[in-house]
């Protein structure tokens, strides 16, 4: 038998090698946007010199010298930059997680209710998908902020339910004041959590040895809220809290939600929730009908035909897209600065204009949005891999 | 062996109401205990309040412009204001006595892109018409040439906002089919960049873009130059655009059968000559609805560019209305009118898109 | 007879309004007795045995069901889709299952039975239609032929007394049909009640006890297939079957 003969020698600097060819555009290519990029750059440098702008982001250190609406963090006026683009992460956040929380809610019952048996229940949500979906996201906060400032009461007359008051200020509820009590609760939440899970092992392999299903819901439930409740009465049960009041101009003390808050959250949670509920509406269609008759003919209830054969396959169909919803509502949070929710785009408004230091600041915000972005594509990838359904 | 004439029985009309309008009522609305019970409550509320909303926006709702008149508290809503400043919200800052050259222009505009929607019209000479209605759009936005100049930050209002979602999708589609092209080459530099440019503009917030557009485009330019804020605003809405725009066309292309470039391939096709008579052809014509939900999304971005202080509808309105305390009270009203202007834009379009989605499907039936 | 496990009495069936799609359908059914239904398309024989297990419900008549009726008591549709298997032109095996997954469902979740033993019987439900080493693969990892017998599989894991085919080899390869329909021979063998929409000519001669054949929504035909095939009574069947049998 022959020697097997080596591969022939692959370089050829011709124009007709396509390998050649491939590495010319590539470097033509680099080589155009690197000359882009020095372009651009020197000309800001130039500009920034003559404009008087340092550059750097040295500045964060320095004191901001502005007072921020609203935050978590303790924060005030002589306080640095950094600090206040901190309590600006962490409005963004916050109005970001309850967010999306509250948007899966809402347009999880939407998107299900297109499929209700009630006409009436069809219609609404189909109405609310068409009318909140066409309409701009800015113009709804807008709107939302101006029923807030124009139909609430002033602080004097505000709305009271209990020791709950609503008004031109916001929401105002009794806050419970920290004691070494609640730490107990805590605890007993978390042992809960431990045992209810155990619990769902334990029920799981019951039902896998004798064929008999024991309660996944509500039992576990209960056992967390009694070993919450246990663990608060072992530290003592403390009940004190910080009572709002009316005061002279406003409300006082106890909890607060500013009527920016309210606004951007509703704003935001409504007009996401009408493309979650497409979302939604599109993963349960797109499982074939055929699906739900074989789960019929098998004698499975309606429950189990839904937990067992509709959501597995429909949840592979809808979280890639759901994903792209909240991505979409961490963004669209960026519009507070319009209704003035101290949001971390907000201060770098601020920002930019007390120091003119433009690309720090649009870098840093830009920066933040990109983290969240990429972890959470880089998590729906992971997903995506795992759950796909194995073809040939 | 002799054969039986089978006397086939003749199809009856089926029994109680199968179909019909009781029929309808009873399954959907009646059916069980339950759906009873939600037919009831949801009825309930809907006949408790929508009476309350028809009062206040029609019936007990006054229509002239007269500011005083809105006040007693009996009065609903008092759509005077839109009578009154409905020229202003519409066209923004422009001066006065010239605003019929945006109305011919944004007519202009839309007769365009209606007729662009049928299939009718789309022949070459539909490229010409586009490059002569923009250019029409321009000049008599603009002035010159025997119109008095207006410059492009007295713009404002609906022309705007139709001007901005045309010109920067008919802008970044080119750019986003490169993009699209790129991310899918097998140069790696080339499939880096173009990967890169998607996901930094994905994966950032629109605002943040046009802050760098008003901010930084300026710092970009050689010392001296001054860049118009229309052209900047364009500008960074049109690189927005071409990174969602790029990722719809590459969900196309990703859909075509390997096979049809191995059979361009065999028959001797370049690259480019593939891409243009083989696989863009199908790609595009599969991603039009995709196309259409982005001009879709992009037109409704263009409110935003409000924070940069250009003035179109949403901006408009609050010009119009912040400075004129006899008017302000009424604001909602103001948002109403302009989010049912928006409504109609956006619905339609959506219709249009299922349409053209289903069209697509009607051809692709084995 | 004695009583029938399946009985038709005036069975009536309406689409919407105006399509009558069953019409006063009588029949009788023997236990272990082996049916094929044909006719051409949109006569209704599909309708009629997916009424059989209330994937379809009928308008006017008494349909009964190994001495259940058929109504819309609930639990008495439960209890017959216990006893009632049906295998679907288009497999409808969950994709998102391995195969035995797809077979130890029912049993577990409806017949309450403990895993071990549920996996037990669906591996001998596979060895029966002889697939036993796919046990672990997902359904789109499989042939048509092999996914259409893994279906069979399922159904017959709920040791039902009835089964239903619905056209069962007509989205099949033709190569794939032959495996498929060996299956149900050595089922017809074995002494259940079968219920057989087909096309399949040759199987009916080889197996069915009745050939029944229906044309718009009635049946105009039932006879051994020896006597349907060979000596057919009806002028429509005789047009059916010299369309059929002519290639």
């Amino acid at each position: 038998m022959n020697r097997p003969l080596s591969a022939p020698p692959k370089k050829s600097w011709s124009w007709q090698s396509q390998a050649f060819r491939g590495l010319v555009y590539q470097v033509v290519a680099i080589a155009l946007i690197a000359l882009g990029i020095w372009y651009l750059g020197h000309n800001t440098l130039v500009n920034m010199r003559e404009r008087g702008i340092q550059s750097g982001f040295g500045f964060l250190f320095q004191t901001a010298g502005f007072d921020i609406g609203e935050d978590l963090l303790g924060y005030d006026s002589n306080q640095s930059y950094f600090k206040a683009f901190m309590v600006g992460l962490v409005n963004t956040l916050r109005v970001a997680v309850i967010g999306i929380i509250l948007t899966t809610i809402l347009g999880t019952l939407l998107g299900v209710g297109r499929f209700s048996r009630n006409a009436l229940v069809r219609g609404l949500c189909q109405a609310y998908v068409e009318f909140f979906r066409n309409v701009p996201i800015l113009l709804q906060l807008l709107m939302w902020y101006l029923l807030f400032t124009e139909l609430l009461p002033d602080a004097s007359e505000a709305w009271q339910a209990g020791s709950v008051f609503l008004s031109k200020g916001g929401l105002n509820f009794p806050i419970p004041v920290w004691e070494p009590g609640h730490l107990w609760a805590g605890l007993g939440l978390l042992a809960g959590l431990l045992l209810a899970w155990l619990r769902s092992r334990w029920a799981r392999a019951h039902f896998e040895a004798t064929g008999q299903p024991r309660s996944v819901f509500w039992l576990p439930l209960l056992i967390v809220v009694i070993m919450t409740v246990l663990g608060w009465l072992l530290g003592g049960a403390p009940t004190q809290a910080n009572y709002p009041s009316k005061g002279e101009f406003a409300i006082e003390n106890g909890g607060a939600l500013t009527p920016e808050f309210m606004a951007v959250l509703l704003g935001l949670v409504i007009y996401t929730a009408a493309f979650v509920a497409e979302v939604v509406r599109a993963g349960i269609a797109s499982v074939p009908r055929g699906q739900s008759e074989a789960a019929a003919a098998l004698g499975l209830s309606q429950g189990q035909e839904m937990r067992l054969v509709m959501l597995p396959q429909a949840l592979r169909v809808i979280i890639p897209p759901m994903t792209n919803q909240y991505l979409n509502l961490t963004k669209n949070s960026s519009l507070a600065v319009a209704i003035g929710y101290p949001d971390v785009v907000s201060i770098a408004n601020t920002a930019i204009n007390q120091t003119g230091r433009a690309v720090e600041c649009i870098a840093i915000v830009m920066l933040v949005y990109l983290t969240t972005s990429l972890t959470t594509s880089a998590f729906m990838n992971w997903y995506n891999a795992r759950a796909a359904i194995k073809e040939r | 062996m002799s054969v039986r004439v089978f006397q086939s029985l003749p199809a009856r009309p089926a029994p109680v109401q199968q179909g019909g309008a009781i029929g309808w009522i009873r399954s959907n609305l009646f059916a069980d205990l339950r759906t009873t019970l939600s037919t009831l409550i949801i009825g309930g509320v809907l006949l408790w309040y929508l009476p309350m909303l028809f009062n206040w926006a029609v019936l007990s709702a006054y229509w002239l412009p007269d500011a005083q008149a809105c006040h007693p508290v009996e009065v609903g809503a008092c759509w005077g204001v839109v009578a009154e400043k409905y020229r202003l919200i519409i066209f923004g800052r422009y001066p006065f006595e010239e605003q019929w050259r945006p109305l011919v222009a944004t007519l202009l505009m839309m007769a365009l892109l209606i007729a662009s929607c049928s299939r009718a019209f789309w022949k070459p000479w539909l490229v010409l018409a586009w490059v002569l209605v923009l250019a029409a759009f321009f000049w008599l936005m603009l002035g010159g040439f025997g119109l008095s100049p207006v410059e492009t930050d007295r713009w404002g209002g609906l022309p705007l906002t139709l001007l901005l979602s045309t010109l920067s999708i008919a802008m970044a589609f080119p750019l986003a089919l490169l993009v699209a092209l790129g991310r899918r080459s097998e140069l790696p530099a080339i499939r880096t960049l173009c990967t890169l440019y998607v996901e930094l503009i994905r994966g950032v917030p629109l605002i943040s873009v046009l802050f760098m557009a008003s901010f930084m485009f300026p710092l970009f330019m050689p010392q001296g130059t001054k860049i118009d804020v229309l052209i900047r605003v364009l500008a960074g809405i049109t690189l927005f655009a071409a990174a969602y725009l790029a990722e719809v066309i590459r969900g196309g292309l990703q859909a075509i059968p390997k096979g049809q470039v191995e059979a361009a391939a065999s028959l001797g096709l370049s690259y480019w000559q593939t891409q243009r008579k083989v696989v863009l052809p199908q790609a595009l014509a599969m991603v039009v609805p995709g196309i259409m939900n982005n001009f879709i999304a992009i037109f409704k971005d263009t409110s935003l560019v409000t924070i940069v202080s250009l003035y179109e509808l949403t901006g408009a309105l609050g010009l119009a209305l912040n400075s004129d305390a006899d008017w302000r009270p009424y604001k909602i009203e103001g948002y109403v009118f302009i989010a049912l202007i928006y409504f109609a834009f956006c619905f339609a379009m959506s219709r249009y898109s299922l349409w053209v989605e289903a069209q697509v499907n009607k051809g692709k039936l084995r | 007879m004695s009583t029938p496990i399946i009985s038709f009495d005036k069975v009536n069936k309406w689409y919407g309004n105006d399509f009558h799609v069953l019409r006063d359908i009588d029949l009788n059914l023997a236990k272990g007795e082996r049916i094929v239904i044909c006719g051409p398309s949109g006569s209704g024989k599909s309708t009629l045995i997916r009424c059989i297990n209330r994937l379809e419900e009928h308008q006017q008549g008494r349909l009964v069901v190994d001495g259940i009726e058929l109504s819309d008591d609930l639990k008495a549709i439960d209890t017959i889709r216990k006893q009632v298997g049906m295998v679907f032109q288009q497999f409808n095996l969950f994709p998102h299952l391995t195969v035995l997954e797809n077979l130890t469902l029912s049993p577990m979740w409806v017949g309450k039975l403990p895993k071990k033993e549920a996996e037990e019987r669906a591996m001998q439900q596979l060895e029966r239609v002889r697939i036993a080493e796919q046990a672990l693969k997902y359904p789109l990892q499989l042939s048509g032929g092999q996914q259409q017998r893994v279906a069979i599989a399922r159904a017959l894991c709920l040791t039902p007394k009835i089964m239903l085919f619905d056209e069962p080899t007509s989205a099949l390869d033709p190569e794939m049909i032959k495996e498929v329909l060996d299956v149900m021979i050595e089922l017809a063998g074995q002494g259940i009640t079968m219920l057989c929409v087909t096309h399949e000519m040759g199987f009916a001669k080889a197996v069915a006890d009745r050939v029944i054949f229906m044309d718009q929504g009635q049946i105009v035909e039932q006879n051994t297939p020896e006597q349907f095939f060979n000596h057919p009574q009806t002028d429509r069947a005789q047009d059916f079957l010299s369309k059929i049998l002519g290639h």
